[in-house]
């Protein structure tokens, strides 16, 4: 933390207002890539917002199978708008994600990407 | 640890960031340093404080508080406060005839700068629902309850117009400096949820 935040009582830094910002990290991930891209110009804001308001109208009217989870409508979001730029495609998300789910368990992060399968 | 799948072999919300971080690291569409960055930043650095210096300053300072509910954006960055979501800030005022309640109705549009990230509540399909319809009933049951003869207005938040609410500043703090007024003012109030209580 670079800036002073000592102030306590309801005025205080996000991490100590009543909850935190992020109740897991990948949902602090998906926040952190969609700002970082339309930052990048990848995509402008409102494209990413519409999409959000979509998958948001889209859980709404639908009959509630799935519980509420604001973050993976924003990653569905993002992924929409990706798929939607020919960026990266949910069946390429999707390989690479059964390919981490086979990692051993205590694997290196080291910064390797290889996927064995 | 994200290796686990959900039933059905789809794989999870974690496990698809992280593929999704891959892939676009990969193809040098984003910087995971950069990232972190960004997450840091609203995680600890940017958040209702920064709302609250801008309450008490309005309340301190009654020229500013003109500047303030006429242009929001240009006065909260007198302040320095700026960036991400704090464009075309609307300052309304709260006062004991007249509430003002924010709400985003169709996703979650909110002041980054002056307020970080919105709480999980300000997005939850409830709220964003039955704050339009039953305002009172919603304010009662978070523990606001406004006499009959307050008007509600809601104020729907979008990316055209984000809202925030200059909540009135409580009887009995007129001896407070202003830096002695910025712990008092809460997110909530600032929302438009809650008032601001004397210390």
């Amino acid at each position: 933390m670079t800036a002073p935040l000592d102030i306590e009582g309801p005025a205080a830094p996000p991490r100590s207002n009543g909850e935190l910002v992020f109740s897991e990290p990948w949902e602090s991930r998906a926040f952190g890539m969609a700002v970082s891209l339309s930052e990048a110009g990848a995509f402008a804001w409102p494209e990413f917002q519409a999409a959000l308001i979509a998958r948001i109208g889209a859980w709404e009217s639908a009959a509630h199978g799935e519980p509420w989870n604001y973050y993976q409508l924003w990653l569905a979001a993002l992924e929409d708008v990706l798929a939607g730029l020919s960026a990266v495609s949910a069946a390429e998300i999707t390989a690479r994600a059964q390919a981490l789910a086979q990692r051993p368990p205590g694997h290196d992060h080291a910064g390797e990407h290889d996927h064995p399968h | 640890m994200t290796t686990t799948s959900e039933p059905g072999g789809r794989p999870s919300p974690a496990l698809r960031t992280e593929a999704l971080e891959q892939l676009l690291t990969e193809r040098g569409l984003i910087d995971p340093k950069a990232i972190n960055e960004i997450v840091t930043t609203y995680e600890t650095n940017v958040g209702p404080l920064n709302g609250a210096r801008v309450v008490a300053r309005a309340w301190t300072d009654p020229q500013y508080r003109q500047r303030l509910l006429e242009d929001g954006t240009a006065a909260i960055k007198e302040l320095g406060f700026s960036g991400r979501q704090g464009e075309h800030i609307v300052v309304v005022e709260n006062t004991a005839t007249s509430h003002n309640v924010v709400v985003c109705t169709l996703c979650s549009c909110y002041p980054w700068p002056v307020l970080g990230l919105p709480p999980s509540w300000y997005k939850d399909p409830a709220y964003r629902a039955r704050m339009v319809r039953e305002p009172r009933t919603v304010l009662a049951e978070m523990g606001l309850r406004l006499a009959g003869d307050v008007h509600i207005t809601v104020r729907d938040s979008t990316s055209e117009v984000r809202w925030l609410v200059l909540p009135e500043r409580p009887a009995g703090t007129e001896h407070l400096t202003e830096e002695e007024l910025v712990p008092l003012v809460s997110r909530d109030a600032m929302v438009g949820v809650a008032k601001v209580a004397a210390p």
